[in-house]
């Protein structure tokens, strides 16, 4: 029972209370997406963003460092009031450049992608700024989520729980029209959807959920995130709604379990995230294999 | 008025005309036949009246109280995502979206529809089967059930028998002619079968390097004609 007394112990603290909350409304918004993500062949985007998005911090933390008189309002929602539009254009520019076959779709994503992390990188480096004190350290977590338990400011806890909600509730009215979409976007166009339009605001909601992500689980791991919970579910589950509820259950499980081991084990919080949903996903596909040998 | 009219259509890829000059017309209840080797633009003309894809030249217009977006399709085979994690009855239920318009949910009438389009199909013992375990028939029955969702007017067909069993062929082919003689739905159907588009079909619209566009009974005269030409001289 020390595991327990450990916990609650932790669990005093209101830090560690907000990262849960956090974590998991993060890991909630994250996988609501993923099946869609997956079976639309856009992981591309989700992968091109969560690189946007780390250059949209370097971008952030140096006009945070000029403007020192817009640092209360930068302050106020962490570096989200500038991060969020950035990545949000992005998106809608990459999914127009992805959906070009003339330009070559995946090339000009992965200029994009790989240009916003190297500009970003300069950025930091650059002389001309102030530099804080220990820019690797600052980079990396920006990469692979941060090392300890998050230090969220209150602001930063309401934004992200708004957020989160919007998300829930968009995707729970536009569930059904995301089907229509994703299972079969010609006949969806032919007979009335406007799937553009909802394409768009796929690439916006991923956007939204990719910079409240970053926190947590650092900008290359957030596709893990989107992903993984998604994949798992289609191992063992036939229909949409199944799949979409279990991916969500077992994103939100996966995420409190990870956050729970890494405040056990000091290990950085978003690769123990999701090296639980890669446990996950062993165990699905082992029962998938399993059920599916039963059958034969 | 036609339900639809097609005017000196031209169609293409990126500058490039496949089809060129083509002129017909639809009229309620028909039941047109799509002629074509492979590659002659057939799924391309399907697409363009579709409005999937635009045309180079002419106009597509519909009447006699059709819309544009009241014109159901069964694609070719291949098109769909394989892997697809869905039931039969929500996919054929999604026939009904381009209705709903901000309405987020399905109406308690759209789901009985969606049932009656399955019981039609005589899949309603595969309701809440997934679409990736069934046969290639039994898919098919779907997407036809899902296009019924979207429309009772017209319906579109791109060879909706490839790589059907014969058996099931004939049984595909008497279920679309009991939708066009029972229902009164227009059907325009792509199909390489010349003896079923002789057998179900009224009118015959027959693309390549020559275009013929008329009733069947021409169709056959003039096929039976140019086979004399041809053996007459031999
Ligand atoms: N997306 C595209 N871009 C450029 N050319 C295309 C595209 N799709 C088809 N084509 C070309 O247009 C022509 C017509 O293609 P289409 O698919 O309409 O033929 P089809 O008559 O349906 O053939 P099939 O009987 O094999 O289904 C082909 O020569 C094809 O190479
Ligand atoms: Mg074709």
């Amino acid at each position: 029972m020390e595991i327990f007394d450990t916990l609650a112990y932790y669990m005093q603290f209101s830090q560690v209370r907000y990262a849960l909350i956090v974590g998991v409304l993060v890991a909630l918004c994250a996988s609501l997406l993923g099946v869609t993500l997956v079976l639309k062949r856009f992981s591309f985007i989700g992968d091109g963003l969560s690189h946007v998005a780390f250059g949209a911090m370097a971008v952030s933390s140096i006009t945070g460092a000029l403007f020192s008189g817009m640092k209360p309002l930068i302050d106020g929602t962490g570096d989200m009031i500038i991060v969020m539009p950035l990545t949000v254009i992005s998106a809608v520019l990459l999914l127009r450049t992805g959906k070009n076959a003339k330009v070559k779709g995946d090339a000009a994503v992965a200029m994009i992608s790989v240009g916003a992390l190297a500009i970003g990188y300069l950025l930091m480096n650059l002389d001309v700024f102030p530099k804080s004190a220990n820019i690797s350290g600052d980079v990396c977590s920006t990469l692979f989520g941060s090392l300890s338990i998050l230090t969220l400011t209150q602001g930063e806890v309401n934004f992200c729980i708004a957020v989160s909600i919007a998300v829930v509730i968009v995707f729970i009215l536009l569930y059904n029209k995301l089907f229509s979409v994703t299972f079969d976007e010609d006949f969806a166009t032919a007979t009335g959807t406007k799937a553009s339009v909802y394409n768009l605001i796929i690439a916006i909601i991923i956007a939204v959920i990719i910079v409240i992500s970053m926190n947590l689980v650092g900008s290359l791991l957030i596709s893990a995130l989107i992903i993984f919970p998604a994949l798992s579910a289609m191992r063992l589950l036939k229909s949409f709604k199944a799949v979409t509820i279990c991916s969500a259950c077992l994103s939100v499980f996966c995420a409190t379990l990870g956050i729970l081991l890494s405040i056990l084990f000091s290990t950085p919080v978003g690769s123990t995230i999701v090296a639980v949903d890669i446990a996950a996903f062993g165990v699905f596909s082992l029962i998938g294999a399993a059920k599916g040998g039963l059958k034969k | 008025m036609s339900q639809l009219t097609c005017t000196s259509l031209s169609l293409g890829y990126e500058g490039k005309e496949i089809l060129s000059n083509l002129s017909f017309s639809v009229e309620a209840g028909d039941y047109v036949c799509i002629l074509g080797e492979n590659g002659s633009g057939k799924t391309t003309l399907m697409r363009t009246i579709l409005g999937l894809h635009k045309p180079m030249k002419g106009s597509i217009s519909t009447g006699d109280g059709l819309n544009r977006r009241e014109i159901g399709y069964l694609p070719q085979q291949n098109s769909i995502q394989r892997d697809f994690p869905a039931t039969v009855r929500e996919i054929v239920i999604s026939g009904f979206q381009g209705q709903c318009g901000f309405r987020p949910f399905y109406t308690r009438e759209q789901k009985r529809r969606a049932d009656e389009n399955i019981e039609l199909m005589g899949i309603s013992h595969l309701k809440n089967r997934c679409y990736r375990e069934l046969s290639g028939g039994q898919q098919q029955r779907v997407l036809l059930a899902r296009a019924l969702c979207a429309t009772r007017k017209m319906l579109f067909l791109d060879e909706p028998v490839a790589g059907l069993d014969p058996k099931v062929t004939q049984e595909m082919y008497a279920l679309i002619e009991k939708l066009n003689k029972e229902l009164g739905i227009t059907i325009i159907m792509i199909s390489h079968d010349i003896r079923a588009a002789i057998q179900f079909s009224n009118k015959i619209l027959h693309i390549g390097s020559e275009i013929f566009f008329g009733s069947r009974d021409e169709y056959i005269k003039r096929t039976a004609s140019e086979w004399e030409g041809n053996y007459g001289n031999l």
